[in-house]
């Protein structure tokens, strides 16, 4: 049984805690909208973009998707801003904008 | 409180002091006794003095301490005498049982005032005679089956027949050395 | 029919862990557990056993390789003393928080320095509070039959924590006493296959292990893994009830000695209870009420039942082996006078450091420990309640 991890929250009791701290079932960071936190963030622009691919290995939260061997447009909910892609893509096609931009 | 008979092994690092005093509390273990067979607890170091005890009792045994006021004391290096108060505590009406070439009234002198029995043998001879090497332990261990008759020495053969042919099933030659060392060693000591 | 043996300590753990065939042990040796490891890799040479026998190069990775192991789903142990255990230090805490049921088969030895190799408890006393259930052997029996039931209490479902198996270095692990085995498969049907819920290896469930606890989560972990260890305490006398039925042997928390009717109660830790219980008959042959309380499980501490136990005592004196350096009391007499503090009319408590690195025990140093009681009944002045047996003044 995969834990449920809307129960292993900030609220639950030492009795309800899964033994040892311990999470079951794979994939639980799927919930877990860590694209809450981003400040900056990275634009893709399509036109110049390559489909080179060395922008997808380089994000430390899986967040740009690759579809039928193309990246598509980046995972929001899951990108925490910190501008690696952009940094690392030889095109120019990637770039950060500010949260008010 | 303790009602086993107890006995104190001195020896050097290296000699079988230990393997001798283990030895002992297989073959008196294999009689239907209750055995303890330990070596005084440290660092072993080659030629340094090293001690070890028995208990052997017809009841449980549970203290878990050394032996200050042995019924038996063994001596398998004799130079040991001068170096090692070997009789401390050793009970009147026990024995010693020095592994040397002297006399014993040649010995006593070394002994710090101790005025019990003193049983010796000369292992050096039997061992090279038997075996061709110099392992002591053997024979002394036939020597205080002997003095402390804790049990028949047809039956402590037999024992020790078993014995060395299950520990040296591998090299079946070295039985008939050890066998013909403690028989040996029942006829030298005195 | 239970098979006659005469063994070492060292040797009658390896043959209990040769029955059991677990299916991992990591082990580095060191004075005087080394002869565990030792023994156990002849038998996997030989095909005794079938488990993987990891030779790694300190007890760090032992440790970190036996966590690893049993995260994995494999049933685990190794084997330490003194120093190796301190080098296992933040891996304890891990095993146990990470509610990993495996076994540690530790040969008590001081803790450095001056550098000794001989017994004494600081190295498991040093580990008390790492959550693992502590169980400890008086012989060389006790330390085989305590590990026989060792997993059956670490893996219980209500449990699920690290158990340290304790016998006195040398003085038990090394000296050859009469023992009485059980036969291979009794063991294996008593201790079972291990079964667990989850596991890291298991393809239909990925799981995370030693996941970060942040404030909001760790007091909640720590509560819960509390729980689990008092849980051991009843475990352990059902599986001691399960164990007596194959074995005839009888085991509880704590073994009393005469202690019903006794006036002076000395309570105690390992192969030194044996000496005491010696010394016990000797007073009474002089009509002195004295008895021994040997504590087999020490974590969970049982507090409330050796308090039922002692409570009628004139005098209760405590012997910690090793120096805890509160400078009031050891381990044990802490535990012991916590527990008696709220009964009434307390017997009075002396607490005793004895058998450091290795010094030897007797006869007569324990009955000496149970003079100094009658004096402080008869004369109803406690002294210095801290002391020192057979220290060279």
């Amino acid at each position: 049984m995969a834990s449920d991890l809307n129960k292993q929250n900030d609220f639950v009791s030492w009795k309800e805690l899964e033994e040892g701290c311990k999470i079951y079932g794979g994939g639980g960071s799927k919930n877990f909208n860590t694209g809450e936190w981003r400040v900056d963030c990275p634009v893709w622009l399509a036109d110049k973009c390559k489909q080179c691919l060395i922008c997808t290995p380089v994000c430390p939260d899986s967040s740009i998707p690759v579809v039928d061997g193309k990246r598509t447009d980046f995972d929001y909910d899951h990108c925490k801003g910190c501008g690696i892609c952009a940094k690392a893509c030889p095109f120019g096609a990637i770039v950060m904008k500010g949260a008010e931009d | 409180m303790s009602k086993a008979l107890e006995i104190r092994w001195h020896g050097r690092g290296g000699q079988g002091a230990k393997t001798a005093a283990l030895l002992l509390a297989d073959v008196t273990f294999n009689t239907g006794k209750y055995i303890q067979g330990f070596p005084e607890y440290g660092p072993e170091r080659m030629g340094a003095p090293i001690t070890a005890y028995n208990r052997i009792s017809d009841e449980p045994i549970r203290v878990h301490s050394n032996i200050y006021y042995p019924d038996y004391v063994v001596v398998v290096d004799e130079t040991l005498l001068e170096s090692v108060d070997v009789t401390k505590g050793l009970k009147k009406d026990g024995a010693i049982v020095i592994n040397s070439t002297r006399d014993k009234e040649e010995l006593r002198p070394l002994l710090k005032g101790y005025e019990g029995r003193i049983y010796t043998i000369d292992a050096r001879k039997v061992s090279i005679a038997a075996l061709g090497k110099y392992f002591p332990n053997t024979p002394m261990l036939a020597a205080i089956v002997k003095v402390c008759g804790i049990m028949p020495e047809d039956k402590f053969l037999a024992e020790m027949e078993a014995s060395f042919k299950h520990k040296f099933a591998s090299k079946p030659e070295v039985v008939a050395g050890n066998m013909k060392a403690l028989t040996m060693a029942l006829e030298e000591v005195r | 029919m239970s098979i006659r043996e005469r063994l070492s300590g060292n040797e009658a753990v390896s043959i209990a862990i040769r029955q059991i065939n677990p299916d991992v042990f990591p082990a580095f040796p060191i004075t005087p557990s080394t002869e565990i490891p030792q023994y156990f890799s002849s038998y996997v040479a030989n095909g005794l056993v079938d488990t993987i026998f990891i030779p790694v190069e300190s007890e760090h990775s032992s440790m970190s390789a036996a966590i690893g192991a049993e995260a994995a789903g494999a049933r685990s142990l190794t084997a330490t003393s003194s120093c190796g255990l301190a080098f296992m230090w933040e891996e304890l805490y891990i095993a146990a928080s990470d509610r990993l049921p495996l076994a540690l088969a530790l040969v008590c030895r001081a803790l450095s320095g001056p550098i000794n190799i001989n017994c004494d408890h600081s190295d498991a006393m040093g580990a008390r509070d790492a959550g693992w259930i502590q169980i400890f052997a008086e012989d060389n029996q006790e330390a085989y039959d305590n590990f026989v039931q060792a997993y059956r209490i670490a893996e219980h479902p209500s449990v699920r924590l690290p158990i340290m198996v304790c016998q006195d270095g040398f003085i038990t692990s090394h000296a050859v006493q009469n023992i009485e085995l059980l036969e291979d498969d009794k063991v294996k049907n008593f201790v079972g296959q291990y079964e667990p819920e989850h596991y890291m290896l298991k393809k239909s469930e990925p799981m995370a292990v030693g996941a970060y606890g942040t404030p909001a989560f760790y007091m909640e972990a720590k509560k819960a893994q509390l729980t689990a260890l008092q849980n051991a305490k009843q475990v352990a006398l059902d599986v001691a009830k399960e164990f007596a039925a194959i074995s005839g042997r009888e085991y509880g928390l704590f073994e009393e000695y005469k202690t019903e009717d006794a006036d002076f109660i000395m309570v105690i830790i390992g192969s030194a209870a044996g000496t005491a219980k010696d010394a016990v008959d000797a007073l009474r042959e002089k009509g002195v009420k004295a008895g021994v309380l040997k504590i087999r499980l020490f974590r969970p501490f049982p507090a409330e039942e050796i308090a039922a136990a002692i409570k009628n005592a004139k005098v209760v004196a405590c012997m910690d082996r090793t120096e805890s350096f509160n400078g009031h009391n050891g381990p044990l007499g802490a535990d012991v006078r916590t527990a008696l503090f709220d009964v009434e009319k307390a017997p009075k408590v002396l607490n005793y450091v004895y058998g450091l690195g290795g010094r030897d025990v007797t006869v007569e140093s324990l009955t000496s420990v149970f003079e100094d009681m009658q004096t402080v009944a008869e004369t109803g002045e406690l002294g210095e309640t801290y002391r020192y047996l057979s220290v060279r003044e």
